[in-house]
């Protein structure tokens, strides 16, 4: 028991250095793996898209799609998984890791350019380091997907001057035959500068474990 | 008035200062005059008369026929309402004064000033020997404060409040009570112990009213503001409860642990009470609105009077009426602005500005004048340990209890928050309309002159000094926020995108219930209390609609002066528009017989197009100065496009700007301005097949009421003034559409000037 204890803290421990989190953390956002994937060692995206509360969610398949998308493991791969282990899961969740009061200015800022970065992963779906007036019109018809038609004619409207937007704050004087490529990383930085990302993105890693509190159901 | 801020010579402000000081004179006076005997009034009347036409005294013989007075003197009859008038007027003065002369206003804030000038009206008053008003305390709670207090829950900015709600309710109740009880027990020996936490409780409450007045001025950001205001309004609920707790205690004289559960109980039951009654008020208030789309003159009177009569509600029942207003507030903001004109959600914005800035003004200028007014029992030992005390326990509050909650919250609070939520603990004028309602004749005194003392330095000098302090400390400053679509967007993304991570994680966190709450909201609720098609739209959806009419009516706004708008960048449509491989020609692809039509129709209302009204297109002004403007067509479009748009707000349709949804029974003209701006470019890869007529041609994905112009390029010409708008490859709607509307919508396209880029120009359709 010991041996293995000190086996698991050492694995952690890697983890812990790569991602940030804390013991508890991992062993409870383990064990929610484990209900996920079945107890295997993988979870595929049938796995995530069984979780009943995420069907009501518009943009439910860009969240998974980001899960097995490669370029969230900070290695500078291209393309995405058929199937993750529990390392690229904590990956990916370390994403959403609040600032704390040790933080640092220059870590803020490497951890808002991290979940921008995320952020933009998500919409740009083609990787070729843009967004274009496409794929950000894709991205608004799916937040609005949830609500009829209404939203499917606005959204290709709310699109383009969103776009327009972009494009007039970041490069204010474009002759008429210029074009505007899409939307690339930095320019994505500036007009979403003022949501702070940082103090926005997270969520609460419990350090309690809670799945033993809910009375055993097994999937959320 | 304007005449005078014009005036850049000193003799603006010496003018001002006149008027100002002989308001104020007038005013001491017409106070003052109170105690003069009702008899003198013959007095005045009389040289008054006397230097009138009449000739004939009355203060003759009895016996004589009184002549007829041409002109008499009836003050009495006119006082209070002329007093009224005069104290508001003189207040609105004072205000104006204050930023006529800007060096003062830069170091001073405005409460300060204002209860200077109380003091010098009260001295004026004492000097000439009439008897000042004191703060009545009806007067304050019933018309001064419910103002102040609606203007700042209708406009609550929601997300900030509720993600940061367990941190203000803690301060709000917690801290509180650890300030009344601290206070209280501190003063132990002056007198007898529930005096003392009667004094406790009415001193201990952060202010709301001295809270807007100075932080509105320092525009810190959004987190501090919220929770030091979020506190002083919860704070209502312990206040009250306490303060009646103890008024009652203090004529028994003991309490026993019966009591003190019975308080506790009592404080849910206010506080839980209030909101209720509050909330059931606000949803009473959106229903109505739902009906109002026929008489849209009254929709702010419903407005307000259900919040007031919320408040007063509450207060029947000694329930916490400031929690019940804010309640009312929140519960009834997003339904009734979905439902109103927007003249009405303007007119309900500025109404409650003005009454409250009024209240605010009024307020500090009475405090003024009591404090001069009101008998005084100056204990030093009291008020100075009052004075200490109230700081102390501020400061160990607010570091005890932020040393708990940062345990719970994810981004934790900074010593330097923690500074400024301390240092932001105003007192002001509620905790004197308490103290002035109590019934007890000397403790009353003494407690009366400490909690002026405390409130005049809290808010003279924690008022002056935050300012520099801020800037010393380099606490952040409100962000501006310019209403950005793409913020709005990814503000939303980003709900979904935690509570979706948040299920996958496994645990109910804040945006599982958030979202749960929106549902439950969008399926149930809004289907009730919001009229029309709008009950389905989305919140983004909303959002830009009425972004695209804020500009809209800034365009209009600064086109009325003649001048093209500053147009920042000169972007426009084009240079985002793909430049797919599948671009087609400018050529329309349509029947012969069609194009007989179209032409025909051009011919007849290429002229009406010209000044008819323009859509809202941003690229209407960019293209203008690539073209031969004249100045006087130019004109004629500012006309036309301001009557338009205050045709079109005044009806619900203003809502309805791209996003017409089930709209059919409106006439197309509403649509012209608005729709056309975003119909026009899309683009749409689907090549058009030559040969077919286009209206059996419907648009594969769009609903009826939409009509999806395309536009090709054409580069701007400089051709005269009978120059086409260019080719528009119209696709017209499905064949069920009336030819009005097709026609309609033709002419339109051609009154909009697509993206110029190509120069390929169809010359058939030059006449």
């Amino acid at each position: 028991m010991g041996a293995s204890q000190t086996r698991s803290e050492h694995k952690y421990q890697d983890l812990m250095d790569k991602t940030g989190f804390s013991v508890e953390q991992i062993k409870n956002l383990h064990k929610r793996f484990e209900q996920l994937s079945g107890n295997e060692e993988t979870i595929s995206r049938e796995n995530l898209e069984n979780i009943p509360a995420l069907a009501n969610n518009p943009i439910r398949r860009q969240i998974i799609g980001a899960f097995f998308d490669k370029r969230n493991q900070h290695q500078n791969e291209v393309g995405s998984f058929e199937e993750i282990g529990f390392e690229q899961f904590l990956m990916v969740m370390s994403h959403f890791r609040p600032p704390t009061l040790k933080t640092t200015e220059e870590e803020r800022e490497t951890m808002r350019k991290e979940k921008l970065r995320f952020l933009f992963n998500m919409h740009d779906t083609d990787n070729d380091g843009t967004i274009t007036l496409e794929e950000y019109r894709k991205a608004v018809e799916e937040l609005l997907s949830k609500s009829g038609a209404i939203g499917q004619e606005g959204a290709k409207a709310i699109a383009d001057a969103a776009m327009l937007e972009v494009a007039s704050t970041n490069v204010p004087h474009m002759a008429p035959d210029d074009f505007y490529e899409g939307i690339t990383f930095e320019h994505f930085e500036q007009i979403l500068k003022g949501l702070e990302m940082e103090s926005r993105m997270h969520i609460r890693f419990l350090d309690v474990d809670t799945t033993t509190m809910r009375c055993g159901r097994s999937t959320s | 008035m304007a005449v005078l801020r014009l005036t850049r010579s000193s003799s603006g402000p010496r003018l001002t200062e006149f008027i100002c000081v002989l308001l104020l004179v007038l005013v001491s006076v017409a106070s003052a005059s109170r105690d003069v005997v009702p008899g003198s009034n013959e007095t005045w009347g009389n040289p008054a008369r006397a230097t009138q036409d009449d000739p004939h005294h009355q203060t003759n013989s009895t016996g004589h026929k009184k002549a007829f007075p041409v002109l008499s003197f009836h003050y009495e009859e006119v006082k209070k309402p002329l007093e009224i008038s005069l104290w508001i007027l003189l207040a609105l003065l004072m205000k104006l004064g204050f930023h006529i002369i800007p060096r003062v206003s830069n170091v001073v804030p405005e409460s300060c000033l204002l209860i200077f000038v109380g003091l010098l009206v009260g001295g004026i008053i004492k000097a000439i020997g009439g008897e000042a008003p004191g703060l009545d305390a009806k007067l304050f709670f019933y018309y001064l404060l419910p103002p102040i207090i609606l203007d700042a829950g209708y406009f609550l900015p929601i997300r900030p409040f509720t993600e940061n709600l367990g941190t203000i309710l803690v301060f709000a109740v917690v801290g509180t009570l650890w300030n009344a009880f601290f206070i209280g027990g501190m003063m132990y020996g002056v007198v007898d112990l529930l005096s003392c936490l009667l004094f406790g409780s009415i001193i201990s409450a952060v202010d709301p009213v001295a809270v807007l007045a100075v932080f509105e001025e320092i525009h810190i950001n959004e987190l501090l503001h919220i929770l030091v205001f979020g506190e002083s309004l919860l704070n209502d609920a312990v206040t009250v409860v306490l303060y009646h707790l103890f008024k009652e205690f203090a004529h028994a004289g003991t309490v026993t642990v019966a009591d003190a559960f019975l308080g506790v109980v009592c404080f849910f039951v206010v506080s839980l009470g209030g909101i209720m009654v509050g909330a059931i008020y606000g949803i009473l208030g959106a229903f109505t609105s739902r009906f109002t789309a026929h008489t849209r003159v009254i929709e702010p009177l419903f407005v307000f009077l259900y919040s007031y009569m919320a408040y007063l509600s509450a207060e029947v029942f000694h329930l916490s009426g400031i929690m019940s207003l804010i309640a009312c507030g929140v519960v009834m903001r997003p339904y009734v602005e979905a439902n109103i004109s927007h003249k009405s959600y303007t007119t309900i914005k500025y109404f409650l500005k003005m009454w409250s800035s009024v209240s605010e003004t009024l307020i500090f200028i009475f405090l003024g004048v009591s404090t001069v007014a009101g008998p005084h029992a100056w204990n030093w030992t009291f008020v100075i340990v009052t004075v200490i005390l109230c700081l102390v326990s501020r400061v160990l509050g607010v570091i005890g209890l932020t040393y708990i909650i940062n345990k719970f919250r994810i981004v934790k609070l900074t010593k330097k928050d923690q500074f400024i939520v301390a240092y932001g603990g105003l007192r002001g004028a509620i905790a004197f309309s308490l103290g002035f309602l109590l019934t007890d004749s000397d403790m009353k005194n003494l407690f009366l002159t400490a909690i002026i003392t405390v409130i005049f330095f809290t808010v003279f000098v924690q008022g002056m000094t935050i300012r520099p302090l801020v800037e010393l400390l380099a606490v952040k400053k409100k962000k501006e926020s310019k209403g950005s679509i793409n913020e709005e967007i990814h503000t939303q993304f980003l709900d979904h995108l935690l509570t979706g991570i948040e299920d996958i994680c496994g645990h109910y966190g804040h945006h599982h219930w958030k979202d749960k709450l929106n549902r439950f909201n969008k399926a149930y609720v809004k289907r009730w209390l919001i009229r029309g098609e709008r009950s389905t739209e989305p919140q983004l959806i909303s959002f830009y609609n009425k972004m695209e009419m804020k500009q809209a009516m800034m365009l209009v706004e600064s086109g009325s002066a003649a001048k093209l708008p500053t147009i920042v960048s000169s972007v426009s449509m084009q240079n985002i528009q793909t430049k797919g491989p599948a671009r087609r020609r400018a050529i329309p692809s349509i029947s012969k017989s069609r194009e007989e039509e179209i032409r025909k129709i051009l011919r007849a209302n290429l002229q009406k197009t010209r000044q008819r009204l323009r859509s809202y297109s941003r690229h209407d002004l960019l293209i203008d100065p690539f073209e031969d403007v004249s100045e006087v067509r130019f004109r004629k479009q500012r006309v036309e496009m301001e009557r338009r748009v205050s045709f079109n707000s005044d009806c619900d349709m203003s809502h309805y700007l791209t996003v017409p949804a089930k709209s059919q029974e409106t006439p197309p003209v509403r649509k012209v301005c608005f729709e056309s701006e975003h119909q026009i470019y899309t683009y749409d890869d689907s090549e058009s097949p030559r040969g077919s007529a286009q209206a059996s041609r419907p648009h594969p994905s769009s609903p009826d009421a939409v009509s999806l112009l395309d536009e090709s390029p054409q580069r701007p010409s400089q051709r005269g003034a009978l120059r086409t708008r260019g080719d528009a490859e119209v696709r017209a709607k499905a064949p069920d559409d009336k030819e009005e509307q097709d026609q309609l919508k033709l002419s339109r396209c051609l009154s909009d000037p697509g993206p110029k880029k190509d120069e390929e120009e169809d010359g058939s359709f030059l006449s």
